[in-house]
């Protein structure tokens, strides 16, 4: 049988028909993916702004946009945002980095000062870079002279200062200075006297931190009075200590206990002894020592952390009057469960002016309490207002 | 001028980190910035120091063949057997002494991280036996620490909270141990917080000023 067969000027117009279709259908399926959205690059974000970061170095600058009309609502997609920079407006461009889709905000940390500069940022999508850039500039990142954010931390140092500058003076004019007890700085003496009468010696640790942490510091201050006591009572003395620094600084502090208690002749040059600064290296350091010489007494001065259960607990395992102080909050219940005396927070701090009775550290005792004092005030003022509805002092006590 | 001379650097210094946190210009930050990383250098000597200590004090219990004295000379070789792997591994061409099939990072891997894991795992029995101690009523203050542990340990099982749906939500246990943890329990948190945040500025001006001079050792 014959094929049918369309008449020529037909059969023209149907394979234009094809192709038309045919091209058609191909564009539109390159232009899509397996989401069936189409592939284009997407709009640009608009309404770019760069501004200089306050209360800082000069070292960085702000950019703000607002999303590109594709991020999440458009046919198209954003996958991120690319941001670059140049001296010129007209380029080179530098791609300083990208930031996610539903960005609208990025600080360059990598400017220098007093330079100008120019940003651009695309979008970008499955569909390729945005052909069209927001471009801003130029901007300069300068560096301020006060940080005005912290203007209300100014305050309260400065009247925390003048406090002790105060009690300071007033305490070297001679004029006596109330102190309360305290019963572990008191509980000290007699851990000491006790391993005297045991014929043991006393551990001291001054926490497992650098000299760069303050609880260091006063747990090293506490060490010379304690090694004045240790040399008084006739008592040895030993001190794992866990950094080189610190280490040093322990050294002198034992050899000064002993100079002013004037038994330098008893001062055992072994008795500080640099461990590990790792943790649990330094940990079985000291359990070691606590069950094999099986110090009368353990002191714990300083910064601690996990480490703080298995000191107390191996020390009171081996029956020894243990006395701790850290400021430290999440190791404070430990200790208080595994130590016979526990000194919390502040009381660290203020034991080692306590113990040495110098009137000039012990002044400055009296400042904190006075400075408590104004910190309550304003706690109490500032809860005050903020109920009345006024959010200025809370404003302005705000450091961020 | 020997003990006259560190009190005035460290015045200066602990005057110009103090004035840093309020001025970010360049002129006091960046001294700053070079001091802190100074800070590094130091420390590489300090070191020395210590390592030389622990030398000194193991080979001495070695030569007086004290108690015990073959765990000083584990010690004494770990340590030098350490130091040498590690220098010989940390050399440019090999590219740095925790790369994956080196020495230094098998004795991390084998021998140190092992036992740090069970220094670690130990802990969990210490907790167990000072919870013991610390939960025996004894006092009527000992007793609400008590009866405020029972609530937050209960309080955070789901297994209390499933059986406590029945409840309105201000009754249940969840509800009660969210109230001391974020009423009293941070109360006096912040309170010691504030505390010893005192006695750190204290310290740090009492140093500063010279008033603390005790780490600068016997006077002469």
């Amino acid at each position: 049988m014959r094929p049918f067969r369309l008449p020529d000027p037909l059969r023209v117009v149907a394979l234009l028909a094809w192709v038309v279709c045919a091209v058609a259908f191909a564009g539109s399926a390159g232009a899509q993916d397996s989401t069936g959205v189409a592939q284009i690059a997407p709009a640009a974000p608009s309404g770019l702004t760069v501004s200089d970061v306050a209360n800082d170095a000069g070292r960085q600058l702000e950019l703000n946009w607002k999303r590109s009309p594709d991020d999440r609502t458009g046919s198209t997609l954003v996958t991120f945002y690319q941001i670059e920079r140049a001296d010129q407006p007209g380029g080179p461009w530098e791609v300083v980095d990208s930031v996610a889709m539903a960005t609208e905000s990025y600080v360059d940390q990598s400017v220098r000062r007093e330079q100008s500069y120019f940003y651009r940022v695309s979008s970008i999508g499955p569909g390729g870079l945005t052909p069209a850039l927001s471009v801003t500039g130029p901007a300069v990142a300068t560096s301020q002279f006060f940080n005005t954010a912290r203007w209300s931390v100014l305050v309260y140092t400065l009247g925390f200062f003048a406090f002790v500058m105060f009690f300071i003076a007033r305490a070297q004019s001679g004029q006596k200075t109330f102190l309360r007890r305290i019963p572990g700085v008191d509980a000290i003496e007699e851990a000491i006297g006790r391993a005297t009468e045991m014929g043991r010696p006393v551990l001291y640790i001054p926490g497992i931190l650098d000299i760069d942490d303050i609880q260091t510091v006063a747990g090293l201050v506490i060490l010379e009075s304690v090694a004045k006591l240790t040399a008084r009572y006739q008592t040895a003395i030993r001190v794992p200590v866990t950094y080189p620094i610190p280490f040093a600084i322990a050294q002198d502090m034992v050899k000064n206990g002993y100079l002013s208690a004037g038994r330098p002749d008893a001062h055992d040059p072994d008795a500080v002894q640099f461990v590990s600064p790792e943790q649990f290296a330094y940990v079985a350091n000291v359990g070691g020592i606590m069950l094999r010489d099986r110090p009368g007494a353990h002191i714990f001065m300083g910064a601690f952390y996990a480490e703080s259960l298995l000191l107390a607990e191996t020390g009171f395992q081996t029956g020894a009057i243990q006395v701790a102080g850290t400021a430290n909050v999440h190791q404070l219940p430990f200790f208080v469960v595994a130590c016979d005396y526990t000194l919390i927070g502040e009381e660290l701090f203020a034991a080692g002016a306590y113990l040495s009775g110098d009137p000039k550290l012990v002044g400055s005792l009296k400042a904190i309490d006075l400075m408590k004092i104004t910190l309550l005030l304003t706690i109490l003022v500032g809860c005050a207002l903020e109920t009345l509805g006024h959010h200025g002092f809370t404003n302005w006590m705000a450091t961020q | 001028m020997k003990r006259e001379i560190p009190l005035l650097l460290t015045g200066a210094l602990g005057l110009l980190m103090i004035l840093s946190f309020f001025v970010p210009h360049q002129w006091i930050s960046v001294p700053a910035d070079f001091m802190q990383a100074s800070a590094i250098v130091l420390v590489a000597f300090g070191y020395v120091l210590g390592g030389a200590n622990v030398l000194r004090v193991n080979f001495s219990a070695i030569i007086k063949q004290k108690s015990g004295w073959p765990y000083n000379l584990v010690l004494v070789l770990g340590l030098i057997a350490t130091l040498a792997i590690g220098a010989v591994d940390g050399c440019a061409n090999r590219g740095g002494f925790l790369n994956e099939g080196t020495t230094s990072k098998w004795i991390y891997d084998q021998l140190y991280s092992p036992m740090a894991s069970t220094m670690f795992a130990l802990l969990a029995f210490y907790i167990a036996s000072a919870a013991f101690r610390a939960f025996r009523i004894r006092t009527f203050e000992a007793g609400l620490l008590a009866v405020a542990a029972l609530i937050v340990m209960l309080g955070r099982v789901p297994l209390t909270n499933a059986l406590t749906t029945w409840a309105p939500e201000w009754m249940r246990l969840q509800a009660w141990q969210e109230w001391i943890m974020d009423v009293p329990q941070n109360a006096a948190k912040r309170a010691i917080l504030i505390g010893a945040a005192l006695g750190v500025m204290a310290t740090g001006l009492r140093v500063i000023l010279g008033i603390e001079r005790t780490y600068l050792g016997a006077e002469e």
